[in-house]
């Protein structure tokens, strides 16, 4: 007869006891964490939130061979057709300017010459150019904006709620004075002011995002460190001699860092719709940039005749609107899994 | 007294809360012999913890501050240490072990890593040497496939082994103090003698001394040499071990006795408690703290407090009564 023994291999109790197999990425992030991240994988919203920034993802890796540049020194300019204020309509010629003939490029669309394909803006600026290699700009304004924001909100809101007292004070009063500033209209007003300075391009504009956007992120990471660092394993990192330093960076920040990053993650989305907004106001980058906001822009003069010149602002807008969709599809879908209540549910 | 490793004369503490301030530790002097365990028992809110955490510099500030005072470790007084000088005492001359073992060690970091972090920043170990190092410890607390279980994560051990962990991580460095702060008190009675057992077994093997703080007097009794009873942040009774329970002085220290439980006893009646709660004191008292729930008292006790005096040999109370006889002393 087979006996259980403590130890050895036992079949018997195997077979009795299914004991679940912990995968490598579970050991990494621990039993809370790796729910969040199942979870994030299970729903049809969030599903489909991946889903559509997959698909925006492929689009800026494939961004070359969608749309070839005419000049690949500057990729981001968008190429133009002529200099006639006229738009033009989806699938008219391109005459001047036109680009190389991708692989593609007759398989799908059954012509020999590259043709408009989203039709032409206000001063001949193809609009599929723009909308191809927007994607690009909307990811890397998007991951830089909220990198920086996330590390300077990070790093003040840590700090003032490790020390505490008079610096947490003076910190958190900061905050709040910036807080009051309506965030568009100051960013607005600082890029406006920072572009001579610096030169049309994105930076400026990235720049004031940036300096308006850690506030959020400060202040909930200061919420949650103040709980973190009354934990006992924070005592035990002081009394095995740690510095300052690393007790809060290897200690705390860890441990009360994932609602910012989920903060964050929702953000990208935001910071490209600002972006496009400021871009739209004629803000930051240069005319003809291949930026989303840019591309709404030439829609201005003729927004009138949008029955007729309704490309101009369908394609760049779709684009978007299902970017900043994707992104709060996932925010939403994380929301739901980090909510106490919805636990078991998904 | 030279001999004396640790000598912790008239410490007190205070913190600001908006109700005033409190007196959490007034007046504590206390002394730890090389190789010796003492036990500190009070209830809760007596300010044993705070005592310990005073002399380590861990008091937070504000609210907290270690107002007089000092705490001499081999010659040096800790409590006027620089916040640099006293880390490197922290950890490597006096280490310490907490309560909750479930909530003491960081869940986003592997044992290995929580264990190896005191052995290169106090010893200089490389990192190869400091995870040798961390399995040995593992293995010397008694956690078996040491080598393996350094990758594991704390949800991945059970409480009786994190608080193993722990007194591994506390002891890396070899130190001369261990301050275990209720280190039984969240586990079940079968972990809490196998946890009493290592340490005992590793006091002989390591030659350290140790503070033992806990409210359970059968624990004190299985492991301390001398006790110190503590009350609204006095030192009221101090004693050998056997001299504190075959000749109990204090009122307090009585009532404490009288209140555990017995095997012997044949009429099971109720177990007998102490009235009332322990004080918060807003003021520096000028009674005895423990007058209210004494059935001892007398008009002197409200009058003036009692300092710690010397009964017999290396026994010292502080209280206005003998209690053998009842009458004052």
């Amino acid at each position: 007869m087979t006996q259980i023994t403590p130890s050895g291999n036992n079949e018997l109790l195997g077979a009795a006891v299914s004991i679940r197999k912990i995968s490598r990425l579970e050991r990494v992030l621990g039993p809370e964490n790796f729910r969040v991240v199942q979870g994030m994988f299970k729903t049809p919203a969030s599903i489909t939130g991946f889903t559509l920034i997959f698909f925006f993802i492929l689009i800026a890796i494939a961004a070359p061979i969608l749309a070839p540049p005419v000049n690949p020194n500057d990729p981001y300019k968008i190429p133009r057709d002529g200099f006639k204020s006229q738009p033009r309509e989806m699938g008219s010629e391109w005459t001047k300017n036109a680009p190389e003939i991708p692989f593609w490029y007759k398989a799908v669309t059954g012509k020999d010459e590259w043709v408009h394909l989203f039709g032409t803006a206000q001063g001949q600026y193809d609009i599929y150019y723009g909308v191809i290699w927007g994607t690009r700009t909307a990811f890397r304004t998007g991951l830089i904006v909220v990198l920086s924001t996330l590390l300077l909100g990070v790093l003040v809101g840590a700090i003032s709620a490790y020390y505490g007292g008079l610096v947490d004070n003076i910190l958190m009063r900061i905050v709040d004075v910036l807080m009051v500033l309506p965030s568009l209209m100051a960013t607005l007003i600082l890029a406006a002011v920072l572009t001579p300075v610096i030169g049309r391009s994105t930076l400026p504009v990235m720049i004031s995002l940036v300096a308006f956007g850690w506030l959020g992120y400060a202040r909930i990471i200061r919420g949650d460190i103040l709980s973190v660092k009354e934990r006992d394993y924070v005592l035990a990192a002081r009394v095995i001699g740690n510095k300052d330093s690393r007790i809060l960076f290897r200690h705390i920040i860890p441990n009360a860092v994932f609602p910012t990053l989920v903060l964050a993650s929702l953000a990208i989305g935001d910071v490209v719709l600002s972006f496009a907004a400021l871009s739209f106001l004629g803000i930051g980058v240069d005319v003809g940039y291949a930026d989303w906001g840019q591309v709404l822009a030439f829609a201005r003069n003729w927004i009138t005749n949008l029955d007729t010149y309704w490309f101009i602002i369908v394609w760049p807008g779709l684009a978007l609107v299902l970017y900043v969709m994707g992104f709060n599809l996932l925010g939403d879908a994380l929301r739901d899994v980090l909510d106490p209540r919805m636990r078991g549910k998904i | 007294m030279p001999d004396l490793l640790l000598d912790i004369k008239g410490l007190e503490t205070q913190f600001k809360t908006p109700e005033g301030v409190v007196h959490a530790v007034n007046g504590v002097s206390f002394g730890l012999k090389e190789g010796e365990t003492l036990g500190v028992v009070g209830e809760s809110g007596c300010g044993k913890s705070v005592t310990m955490l005073s002399v380590l510099g861990l008091i937070p500030s504000p609210p907290g501050k270690v107002v007089a005072g000092e705490a001499l470790f081999s010659g040096q007084d800790l409590l006027k240490m620089t916040n640099e000088e006293i880390r490197h005492v922290r950890g490597a001359q006096i280490g310490m072990i907490f309560q909750d073992p479930m909530t003491s060690l960081n869940p986003v970091l592997t044992i290995g890593r929580q264990l190896e972090e005191p052995l290169m920043l106090h010893i200089g170990m490389t990192k190869h040497q400091a995870q040798e190092r961390a399995a040995e410890l593992l293995s010397l607390v008694g956690i078996p496939n040491a080598k393996e279980r350094l990758n594991d994560y704390p949800h991945q051990y059970s409480g009786g082994m994190r608080q193993r962990v722990m007194i591994a991580m506390a002891l890396s460095c070899s130190p001369q103090i261990l301050i275990a702060d209720e280190p039984t008190t969240a586990l079940d009675v079968t972990i809490q003698a196998q946890i009493m057992e290592l340490v005992k077994r590793l006091r002989e093997e390591l030659g350290m001394s140790i503070i033992w703080i806990t409210h359970d007097l059968g624990v004190v009794a299985g492991i301390a040499h001398r006790v110190a009873v503590m009350y609204g942040g006095y030192i009221i009774e101090e004693a050998s071990v056997n001299d504190l329970f075959a000749n109990p002085s204090h009122p307090y220290t009585l009532g404490l006795l009288g209140s555990l439980p017995r095997v012997d006893e044949v009429e099971h009646g109720r177990l007998f408690s102490i009235e009332g709660q322990p004080p918060v004191l807003y003021q520096k008292p000028t009674a005895c703290p423990f007058a209210p729930r004494c059935k001892w008292v007398m008009d002197r006790c409200w009058k003036e407090n009692p300092m710690l005096e010397s009964i017999s040999n290396e026994h010292r109370v502080a209280c206005w009564v003998d209690t053998k006889t009842g009458r004052s002393r």
